[in-house]
């Protein structure tokens, strides 16, 4: 199927110049990526309400933390493997104990940062972020839902943590689409499988219910985009309905939505879940397009993965 | 603009900070855990700022987050214990409340926290991160146009943390006047003489290389604490105030012992330290 691709890093740089203007207490930070994260669009309208602090994930946090502290709502981005990697306990003890109004949307997460490799591919920072007492988890899967999820971030008093795809991601919502926050949403009805995903990989799970079709096997797809606080009654009424279920996301099995999907499960509705993502594993350099198949995560190799289990 | 301290206010604070430290000394040996030494060295420039310098709501414990306030930031959080007391000499709460400390349920918690208790900014303990909270609110005030200043309270060993140099750097590039902070220059530091953990060095020297005005005094001279912090008013860079201060100072056993970094006194050491804070 043909989708239009868009850069989902400008819509959030855009989005976040229309939040600037409606809110003067919206305030951007950077930690030298701004080309590359696009809080460029920000800086340009309103240079006072950025600030760039440099190579300095430790510094970017804790910046917000005390511009949030004067009432401000500081968006902070930077490439999601330093933001919740080398800053994490700025996050953890800073802005999530106090409950700081501080929203951090982080690029680049990951296999399809692609090229710059391993050391560039955050696998880990959803489950970095989930475990840490009030943070919000978004992963947003296209254009639409990037920019409903910001403006959710900027309503919403607390810490948010959302991760923007690198690559530019096929439209699959249009602007009929609402963003809501505590409910996962159906894309799709089917009764064998249900596969629960998120971010880059929707699209390429829609893909692959089509290939499933053809082979006689109906899938149930639930698009979850906020991992925390997950929304366990879809989950658990799709498990009741298919009694097996698939996980996909473009991060480590461990700790990610396929983690949060068995704590519901296991504890509510046991039934068999295997998790599809990269494995206990470091990336490598490649194109996007090479890793995704690579790790199996393209709607083909998910699709042959899916019927292997299911033999 | 540095007015002289009369005799009379220096006895008046001295009396005041006596006061600071026995409480310090009776909330910790209540708790049976806390940190003695660092509380006791940073008492007296607390006492100095909080009851000459900074500004708050009269009524502080109905309105603890007056708009134009000045703010503090206990960068080295474990020295909760000295910043409690004079929050509770000021009225934030009521000195009662002292003896909860670091017990189950108190707003007191070990290491402080914005959310339980008025006068906190923002919660603290792990160190490094004061001066970097510091920046963001001394932005955001200057957005606000907002003339109030920001003082952040750091330990020296806490200045091996690299993020305060991410924050010096932070503070001198964005010309943040209102900014002041302090480096508690007790010398000592868990493991042993913060010279022979990991030598500090010139503390001056590095604030200057990083764009700071720097003053160094005497932590414990209530006429040279004055006289900083009046000089820190009106910097046109951001401004530290390294202050010699001795560990544990007051209570003569625990003065310049590391050991007493985080241990509660007994019955019996209490006694003698309550003895000689008469």
């Amino acid at each position: 199927m043909q989708r239009e691709c868009k850069s989902v890093r400008s819509v959030y740089g855009s989005t976040l110049v229309e939040l600037g203007k409606k809110n003067k207490n919206i305030v951007v930070l950077d930690a030298d990526l701004s080309c590359s994260t696009q809080t460029q669009l920000f800086a340009k309208e309103f240079p006072e309400r950025f600030f760039n602090v440099g190579i300095a994930e430790q510094d970017l946090m804790t910046t917000a933390a005390g511009l949030s502290c004067t009432g401000k709502i500081p968006f902070v981005s930077t490439f999601a493997m330093f933001a919740t990697g080398r800053a994490w306990e700025q996050i953890r003890n800073t802005i999530c104990y106090s409950n700081l109004n501080v929203k951090i949307a982080a690029t680049h997460g990951g296999i399809t940062v692609g090229e710059d490799g391993a050391s560039h591919q955050a696998l880990e920072d959803i489950s970095l972020m989930r475990s840490i007492p009030n943070m919000t988890v978004i992963v947003p899967a296209d254009a639409e839902e990037t920019k409903q999820a910001v403006e959710f971030a900027a309503s919403y008093k607390g810490p948010v943590y959302i991760r923007i795809a690198r690559t530019s991601l096929p439209d699959i919502f249009d602007s009929s689409y609402k963003f809501t926050p505590y409910k996962a949403m159906i894309m799709r009805e089917g009764d064998d499988i249900t596969l629960i995903t998120n971010g880059e990989t929707l699209v390429e799970t829609l893909d692959c219910a089509t290939i499933l079709e053809e082979k006689g096997i109906s899938s149930e797809i639930i698009n979850m985009p906020v991992v925390k606080p997950i929304d366990a009654e879809t989950i658990i009424k799709s498990a009741k309905k298919t009694n097996r279920v698939f996980t996909i996301e473009n991060h480590s099995v461990i700790g990610g939505l396929g983690s949060a999907v068995c704590e519901v499960l296991s504890e509510n509705y046991p039934v068999k879940v295997t998790r599809i993502g990269t494995n206990d594993e470091f990336g490598q350099s490649g194109t996007a397009k090479e890793l995704m198949n690579y790790y199996g995560l393209s709607s083909v190799k998910l699709a042959e993965k899916i019927t292997g289990f299911l033999k | 603009m540095i007015s002289q301290v009369s005799k009379e206010d220096i006895k008046e604070i001295e009396k005041v900070s006596k006061k600071l430290r026995r409480n310090v000394l009776l909330m910790i040996h209540n708790a049976k855990s806390g940190h003695p030494g660092g509380s006791l060295s940073c008492i007296d420039i607390l006492n100095v700022l909080f009851t000459k310098f900074m500004k708050y709501y009269p009524d502080c414990e109905s309105n603890p987050n007056y708009k134009y306030r000045d703010r503090f930031i206990l960068s080295k959080g474990h020295a909760s214990a000295s910043l409690y007391a004079i929050l509770a000499h000021l009225g934030f709460i009521k000195e009662d409340e002292l003896m909860t400390f670091r017990k189950f349920g108190s707003r007191l918690q070990g290491h402080p926290c914005s959310f339980k208790m008025p006068g906190i900014e923002v919660s603290t303990g792990s160190l490094g991160q004061g001066l970097s909270i510091g920046c963001g609110m001394a932005l955001g005030l200057r957005l606000d146009k907002i003339n109030s200043k920001i003082y952040v309270f750091m330990g020296d060993g806490e200045i091996e943390e690299g993020s305060v140099w991410e924050a010096a750097m932070n503070a001198s590039h964005n010309k943040l006047n209102n900014l002041i902070a302090f480096v508690d220059r007790n010398r000592l530091q868990i493991d042993g003489s913060t010279e022979s953990v990991k030598s500090v060095g010139d503390i001056k020297a590095k604030f200057e290389a990083f764009g700071w005005n720097t003053i160094e005094i005497n932590g414990h001279n209530i006429q040279e604490i004055y006289n900083a912090i009046s000089v820190a008013q009106t910097s046109d860079k951001p401004f530290v105030i390294i202050a010699d201060t001795i560990k544990g100072y007051g209570v003569s056993f625990m003065a310049n012992n590391p050991g007493w970094h985080g241990k509660a006194p007994n019955d019996e050491q209490l006694e003698q330290a309550l003895k000689e804070l008469e």
